[in-house]
């Protein structure tokens, strides 16, 4: 799992630009499938048939944050703005890569007294002395990502940017390899455009047309210092969503993934996260409704070049839906 | 059609009445009666049939709704309190010549403002308040004044469409009447595949028309034509530029609504290299469009957005420059020509 964590978040892939990460996860999959195929908005979707007639869709996004360059200066200064839920703490002086392999730094400019931090005053330096060279390297519109690494952290942890939501792209993976033989049809989305608006999950769920959701994401593990987001730590299980701004996960699909939890002799944790939303949000509003649900994997500084995974909770999360799904 | 009528018709969102009917007349003439509908938000939809099912079906999308006011209530004195529709930065509006109401109801108005001499330094440095700014119509009393417009009309800028320097207008509503312009010109374009071609109601207020458009069409690429922010006067850093009037319709790769298709955001610019066509790429990320629900209505679409660009837009005074509007419908025919080539 760990390994496919690592695969997943070293491909470029932000909001938009997510055909190289569905390229990678076709590969992997399609053997399994009985049927693949894209979308308009660039979603993977992959059909396995069950022996139930229930359509079980599950959303895992393959998109993560970048910077959009929307301007270059004469002293070849990159100007951008944000794709995606861009944090102005964790964006100074980092390391930054564009699909073409180009990379750079992504500063603040030195501010003026009174001056605020805004997504304006932002620039990416790519080494290019003028202009014409910065836009001989890249183009408007061109979107830039965190270039870190993925990096093991103690005995079980991971570190990457895209941890959000590759790992849960790598637990669906997982899954699909391991599904029970009585099970419901299986409609695997990987889905693009989480992160500026659930939006790859609001078309795919109308042409797939679920019987019921299941939204995979990270979630925010409130034990750092002086963090009191929610309840969930680090290590202590997968997160059973109970609600966010999105999306009030459904009574009963949250009570059959505690129950699935049990069944297979991992802890859980419930979850309340007061911001955010995840492509349940979006599921849960197509067509006439969908019951929906998001089992959340506890991480980190999300949204950082650093998002932090435990594989405990990887493995347990798998093993909850593999029961999940037996009928 | 020309310009000058599409914009100095009006037309709030909600109320686009007296646009659509222009925008229907001239379709119906153009493809016949069958192929022209309403929807239920009032949008007005033309289908022109593909000679060729293997093209991709294209909306083309222009919105026919523009910005301005909605007389909430009326004063003892006889003056009418206002809300906006659509976004609407108060500062524009002070002591500027209103429409109130429609058709042969309407009534002139002024938007008031305590005279300089008046105002103390406190009012004089703070940008005025929406609920600070009224409509007087010259009636004498609350009775006057709501007889003549009842809570709920539309007040829209009384702006005539003006020739400006050399090759520019000024007019109110360039947002978007610039988009139905072209897309009445585009009615006949060469294409093999099917057109739809969707006059949107209510696009200021949140894409509302586009949704159900997009969704009954369900077509495999959206192009909005638009009009969109120049912000290129004064010391306006670079960086805050946006676009340039004069220097082509805009191409966006992203705004707040829409992600643009990139390959499609590609295949644009690279038509209007191949022919010769004006355009630059808008460089900022602001706004949203009809992109942004033909995008995700039902099972979704590529969408990108061609956009003329205006100053002073959602005011009652916005300049573009003809060349933009030209260049738009020549971008959007070049656009065309190589989805035929694939």
């Amino acid at each position: 799992m760990k390994e496919l964590i690592k695969q997943l978040t070293a491909v470029y892939g932000p909001s938009g630009r997510e055909h190289s990460v569905a390229d990678v996860i076709e590969s992997l999959v399609k053997d399994k499938a009985d049927s693949v195929r894209r979308d308009a908005l660039g979603n993977l979707i992959c059909e396995i048939k069950g022996t139930q007639d229930k359509r079980l869709m599950f959303a895992a996004h393959m998109d993560h944050i970048g910077l959009i360059v929307t301007h270059a200066e004469k002293e070849g200064w990159l100007r951008v703005h944000n794709v995606g839920g861009i944090n102005l703490n964790n964006s100074r002086t980092r390391r930054v890569k564009f699909a073409n392999g180009v990379e750079g730094v992504l500063c603040e400019q030195a501010l003026k007294e009174n001056e605020k931090s805004a997504l304006t005053t932002l620039y990416i330096d790519i080494g290019a002395k003028d202009e014409a060279e910065a836009l001989s390297m890249v183009d408007i519109g061109d979107i830039a990502v965190y270039a870190e690494p993925a990096f093991d952290v103690g005995k079980n942890r991971v570190c990457s940017p895209a941890v959000d939501d590759r790992c849960a792209c790598a637990l669906l993976i997982k899954l699909l390899n391991n599904l029970p033989e009585k099970r419901p049809t299986i409609v695997a989305v990987f889905t693009s455009q989480e992160e500026v608006g659930l939006r790859g999950a609001t078309v795919s769920a109308y042409s797939v047309q679920p019987d019921e959701g299941i939204a995979l994401d990270v979630t925010i593990a409130s034990d750092t210092p002086e963090l009191k987001i929610n309840a969930v730590k680090l290590g202590e299980g997968p997160a059973v969503k109970i609600k966010d701004t999105r999306s009030i996960s459904n009574p009963g699909v949250v009570k059959r993934m505690i129950d699935a939890a049990k069944a297979a002799g991992v802890p859980y944790q419930r979850e309340v996260l007061p911001w955010g939303g995840t492509d349940a949000g979006a599921m849960q509003l197509s067509r006439g409704g969908v019951p929906v649900g998001t089992l959340s994997i506890p991480c980190r500084y999300v949204h950082s070049a650093c998002e932090m995974v435990d594989m405990g909770d990887m493995d347990k999360a798998l093993k909850l839906l593999i029961e999940y799904v037996r009928v | 059609m020309d310009l000058k009528t599409l914009c100095e018709l009006r037309g709030l969102s909600g109320r686009e009445d007296a646009v659509r009917k222009a925008v229907y007349d001239v379709c119906v003439e153009k493809l016949g009666k069958e192929n022209v509908s309403f929807d239920g938000n009032g949008s007005v939809i033309a289908v022109r049939k593909a000679t060729d099912k293997a093209l991709p079906r294209v909306m083309l999308a222009a919105h026919m709704d523009e910005v301005g006011l909605v007389a909430i209530s009326a004063t003892d004195e006889g003056l009418i309190n206002v809300r906006t529709i659509g976004s609407v930065d108060p500062r524009v509006l002070l002591s500027k010549r209103v429409t109130v109401g429609y058709g042969d109801d309407a009534v002139p108005g002024v938007i008031g403002y305590p005279p300089i001499h008046l105002q103390s330094q406190e009012d004089y440095k703070a940008a005025p308040k929406l609920d600070k700014l009224t409509v007087d119509i010259g009636a004498k009393d609350k009775a006057e004044a709501e007889g003549k417009a009842p809570k709920g009309t539309h007040i829209s800028f009384d702006t005539k469409y003006t020739d400006f320097g050399d090759g520019f207008v000024c007019a109110k509503a360039l947002d978007d009447r610039v988009g139905v312009f072209n897309l009445l010109r585009l009615l006949d374009a060469p294409y093999g595949g099917e057109l739809i071609f969707a006059f949107t109601a209510q696009e200021e207020v949140g894409l509302r028309g586009a949704y159900a458009a997009g969704y009954r069409a369900q077509p495999d690429i959206g192009i909005a034509l638009e009009g969109t922010s120049a912000n290129d006067l004064g010391d306006t850093p670079d960086q805050f530029k946006v676009c340039i009037p004069g220097q082509g319709p805009c191409v966006s790769f992203m705004d707040h609504s829409s992600i643009a298709d990139h390959e499609l955001f590609k295949l644009v610019l690279k038509a209007g290299e191949a022919e010769n066509v004006p355009h630059q790429i808008k460089k900022f990320i602001a706004g949203g469009n009809d992109a942004g629900a033909i995008q995700r209505a039902g099972a979704g679409a590529k969408t990108v957005v061609i956009s003329v660009p205006c100053r002073n837009i959602h005011s009652p005074a916005s300049v573009c420059c003809l060349k933009d509007v030209d260049n738009q419908l020549a971008l959007a025919k070049a656009t065309l020509k190589h989805l035929m080539k694939g």
